[in-house]
């Protein structure tokens, strides 16, 4: 990590990647639910790129990523906490009704997209160009860079910030 | 996309975007650094009011100087505490550090009620108890706001407690430059003014502080 603090990206990418054993066994111990362990490794993955001038190399490396991955894990659990709490399990109704194409379901369809291009157009402006460049227009990555004038790396990053943002605030709506 | 590659995907756009980074500072140097502040604006008061009213105080009732020395004892250790809690990976008992010497404080500016009125002094009425809360209040705000910014530099995983301690350290060291300028003796009106205005920067720390770290 020390190296990486220097810009090393060779070295960054494989202290990232040997953290993601930690990571999850950090989630685990905290009750994270398995399908729920891998948003965790990419939550503490972002928090340690932007906080990582924070590591002091001269004390543990596993104990720094390990305060990080149990705050997100933490996060993670009040999340799905708050969702199941609004939301109602019937799986009884579920099975019995299921959607018909009628015509309030499809006005509940277009007010869904209603909300989700609404949700994008309020995007800081890196996030909308990525996901309108790779998501709504299908563009590839290299096509989109060339289009943006950013690098293929930032579009991926912006593209990641963008979905969880949207998550958020979709599920935080719902 | 599979999570196993989700996250090489990611690892690898992070890698992309690596730029080199400072390394921050030791907690102890940027609490010192914090506490040069206080530090020169102690000076400003000393230069403004000299130091005599103080000795004086001291003199007269040594639970005023141990109050005093518990506030400043405070305001460093909890300066400490709060830049040690705001970097992942130390530990949460740092937060009792502060403990003690709060204790101290607290106790012993309780005590002076209990004991004899200085002769000589006057003894605070409830309008110059508000200028003791309006001068804590003053000065902690501008505190409070410079360590926040300093401690958003960092990531702190435990906001509101870490605010608590910015609160708690702010706090105490505008209690003690308030003891250079305080010239009344201690009295229950006083010290209900000082408890008063420590509980309200803490509180607003907790709140306000909490809030803006979080989101660091």
């Amino acid at each position: 990590m020390a190296a990486a603090q220097a810009g090393d990206q060779r070295a960054y990418t494989r202290v990232l990647n040997d953290s993601v054993a930690l990571i999850r066994a950090v989630a685990r111990r905290q009750g994270v639910a398995v399908d729920t362990l891998d948003d965790v490794v990419q939550e503490t993955l972002l928090t340690v790129h932007r906080v990582r001038h924070t590591f002091d190399p001269s004390r543990s490396y596993d104990a720094w990523l390990s305060a990080i991955a149990a705050r997100r894990a933490i996060d993670t659990l009040r999340g799905h906490g708050r969702r199941e709490r609004r939301e109602v399990h019937d799986e009884f109704a579920f099975d019995t009704h299921a959607d018909r194409d009628d015509a309030s379901a499809s006005a509940e369809r277009a007010q869904e997209a209603q909300r989700l291009r609404k949700a994008i157009q309020t995007l800081p402006p890196g996030q909308r160009e990525a996901v309108e460049q790779l998501g709504l227009k299908e563009h590839t990555l290299a096509e989109a860079a060339e289009k943006t004038g950013r690098n293929t790396g930032a579009l991926k990053v912006n593209l990641h910030r963008a979905l969880k943002t949207l998550r958020d605030r979709l599920h935080g709506e719902s | 996309m599979s999570d196993a590659a989700r996250h090489e995907s990611l690892i690898d756009a992070l890698g992309a975007e690596l730029t080199p980074v400072r390394r921050l500072l030791p907690p102890w140097r940027r609490a010192l650094g914090w506490l040069l502040v206080v530090a020169a604006l102690a000076v400003v008061l000393f230069a403004r009011y000299g130091a005599t009213t103080m000795l004086h105080r001291w003199h007269a009732a040594p639970d005023l100087g141990v109050a005093a020395c518990g506030a400043l004892i405070t305001a460093i250790t909890g300066a400490l505490a709060s830049f040690m809690l705001a970097v992942p990976g130390r530990s949460v008992q740092w937060a009792w550090l502060p403990v003690p010497s709060a204790v101290l404080w607290i106790g012993a500016s309780g005590l002076g009620c209990l004991r004899a009125h200085i002769p000589g002094m006057a003894v605070l009425d409830l309008h110059e108890a508000n200028h003791c809360l309006i001068f804590i209040i003053s000065f902690a705000i501008p505190l409070s706001g410079l360590m926040i910014w300093l401690i958003r530099r960092a990531c702190p995983l435990r906001p509101v407690l870490t605010a608590v301690m910015i609160g708690l350290a702010s706090a105490s060291a505008s209690a003690s430059l308030l003891e250079i300028c305080h010239n009344f003796d201690a009295a229950a009106s006083d010290l209900v003014m000082h408890a008063l205005a420590v509980v309200i920067v803490i509180g607003a720390n907790m709140v306000m502080g909490g809030r803006l770290l979080s989101r660091a």
